[in-house]
C-alpha cells in the first residue's frame, strides 16, 4: 500500500506526469477531438467520469482477485469493465444531448481502446493506490487529460486561421505542437516533489 | 513492388499485396496514424523499439489468425468484445512470455506491454480485415502490418537514440565530445522525431505525385 498524501498523486498525475505529455497515453483522441474547445472540454469530461467508474472497479478486482489467487486475469477483467464503462457512457450522452453525441462520433465507442484509460487501472495496481488514493489518481489523470486537449484544441482553432504551407498540415503539425507543449509541462517538474 | 500494388487493385487481391500493403502503402502508423501511442512512449532506445515491436508483431499475427478462424460463429453484435477478449488474453500471454525471456526488456517496456490490448492497431485490422478474410490472408496481413510497425518504430528509436544518447544499441556511435540532444530521449522527443518522420514521408510523397503529373518537369 502506497502512503504518498492524496494532492501529491493528483498533482503528479495531472501536472508532473500529465498522461498525454509525459506518458504518452491516448494520442488518439487527443489528435483527433483537439479542434474544437467547446468538443474537447466534453471530451475530457467523458474520459474523466469513465476513469472515476474505472478506477472504483479496479480496487474491488485486485481485492477479488487477490482473494482467488488469479492474477493473470487482471488484464482481461479491467478491459471488460471499461468496455461495459464506456458503453453506459455512450448510452447516458445520446440520451441527455444527441448534439454531443454526433460531434464525438467515432470517438466515444473509441474510449473503450483509449490507453489512459487502462493505464490508469494499471498504474493504479502497480503502486499500490488504495481506493481514495484511486479516485485522486483518476481525477487527477483524467483533468490533466481535459487540459492537454483544451490546450491543444485552443492552439488548433488559432492555426486554422493562418496560412501554412499545405506540407505541413495535418498530423505532422499537431504533433510538433504537442512536443511544444510537452516542453512546456517539463516545467512542473519540480513541482510537488 | 508498384506493379504488384496494382495487380491487386485491379483484378483479385495477390498474397503478396496482402503482405507489402502493411509494409509501406497502408503503413499503420506512418499513413493510417494508428498506434501512435506506444510508437512514441517506447522508442527512446532501438532495443526497446525492436521488443516492443516483435511483441506488438507476435499478438497481432496470432489476434487476426484466431479471429479469422471464428469470424463465423461469432454473432455481429458482440463481436468487438469478443476480440477484445481475444486480444487481452493474448497479451497476457506475451507479457508473461517476455518476463520469461528476459526481465530486463520487462522492465524497460513497462506498463506499455500490457497496453498492446488497446493499440488501436490490432483491433482495427480485426475489424476491418481479419473478420471478412480467411485465416490465411489474415495471417499474411498481420505479418505486413506487424512489420510495417516494427519498421517505423525502429525509424524512431534509431534517430532517437543515435542522436539523444549518441549511441545505437548500446554501443557508443561518436566519442566522448560529442554533446547529447537529450531532449531527444525525454517525453517531448518522442513528438518532434516523429513529427519530423511525417513532414519527410509528406514531403516525399508529394514530391513523387508532383512528378508523376508533371511528366518529371519538377
Amino acid at each position: 500500500m502506497s502512503d504518498q498524501p492524496l494532492w501529491t498523486v493528483f498533482l503528479n498525475a495531472s501536472l508532473i506526469n500529465n498522461f498525454v505529455l509525459a506518458y504518452f497515453l491516448g494520442i488518439c483522441p487527443f489528435l483527433g477531438v483537439s479542434n474544437k474547445i467547446g468538443t474537447a472540454v466534453r471530451m475530457g469530461a467523458a474520459v474523466t467520469f469513465v476513469m472515476l467508474i474505472t478506477s472504483v472497479f479496479v480496487t474491488g478486482i485486485n481485492w477479488l482477485l487477490a482473494a482467488i489467487d488469479a492474477p493473470y486475469l487482471a488484464l482481461i477483467s479491467f478491459i471488460a469493465v471499461i468496455a461495459s464503462a464506456v458503453q453506459l457512457v455512450e448510452m447516458f450522452i445520446k440520451k441527455t444531448s444527441p448534439a454531443l453525441f454526433r460531434a464525438l462520433g467515432i470517438f466515444l465507442p473509441l474510449i473503450t481502446t483509449n490507453c489512459a484509460i487502462l493505464a490508469l487501472a494499471l498504474f493504479q495496481t502497480n503502486r499500490g493506490y488504495g481506493f481514495v488514493q484511486g479516485i485522486a489518481f483518476a481525477l487527477g489523470g483524467g483533468i490533466g487529460f481535459t487540459l492537454a486537449l483544451v490546450l491543444m484544441a485552443g492552439v488548433r482553432e488559432r492555426l486554422e486561421l493562418l496560412d501554412m504551407p499545405q506540407v505541413v498540415r495535418g498530423t505532422a503539425l499537431a504533433l510538433a505542437l504537442a512536443g511544444i507543449l510537452s516542453v512546456a509541462f517539463m516545467g512542473f517538474a519540480g513541482l510537488g516533489g | 513492388m508498384s506493379t504488384l500494388v496494382q495487380i491487386g487493385k485491379s483484378g483479385e487481391p495477390t498474397a503478396t499485396d496482402d503482405f507489402l500493403k502493411g509494409l509501406w502503402r497502408d503503413n499503420p502508423v506512418l499513413v493510417q496514424v494508428l498506434g501512435t501511442c506506444p510508437t512514441l512512449a517506447v522508442t527512446n532506445t532501438a532495443r526497446n523499439a525492436i521488443a516492443m515491436g516483435l511483441a506488438t508483431l507476435v499478438v497481432l499475427v496470432a489476434s487476426n489468425a484466431l479471429i479469422a478462424s471464428i469470424r463465423k460463429i461469432v454473432p455481429k453484435q458482440v463481436r468487438i468484445a469478443s476480440y477484445i477478449l481475444v486480444i487481452a488474453s493474448l497479451v497476457t500471454i506475451v507479457d508473461y512470455g517476455i518476463q520469461a525471456i528476459s526481465l530486463e526488456v520487462h522492465k524497460a517496456l513497462g506498463a506499455f506491454i500490457a497496453l498492446i490490448v488497446v493499440n488501436c492497431i490490432i483491433l482495427g485490422r480485426a475489424e476491418a480485415f481479419a473478420s471478412k478474410n480467411t485465416v490465411v490472408r489474415s495471417l499474411l496481413d498481420g505479418l505486413g502490418m506487424g512489420f510495417g510497425f516494427c519498421i517505423t518504430l525502429l525509424l524512431l528509436g534509431v534517430v532517437r537514440e543515435v542522436l539523444g544518447s549518441g549511441a545505437l544499441f548500446g554501443v557508443e556511435l561518436f566519442g566522448p565530445r560529442f554533446q547529447d540532444w537529450v531532449i531527444l530521449v525525454l517525453p517531448s522527443g518522442g513528438f518532434f522525431t516523429f513529427a519530423a518522420w511525417l513532414l519527410f514521408f509528406n514531403w516525399w510523397k508529394q514530391r513523387r505525385a508532383a512528378r508523376a503529373a508533371g511528366g518529371g518537369a519538377r
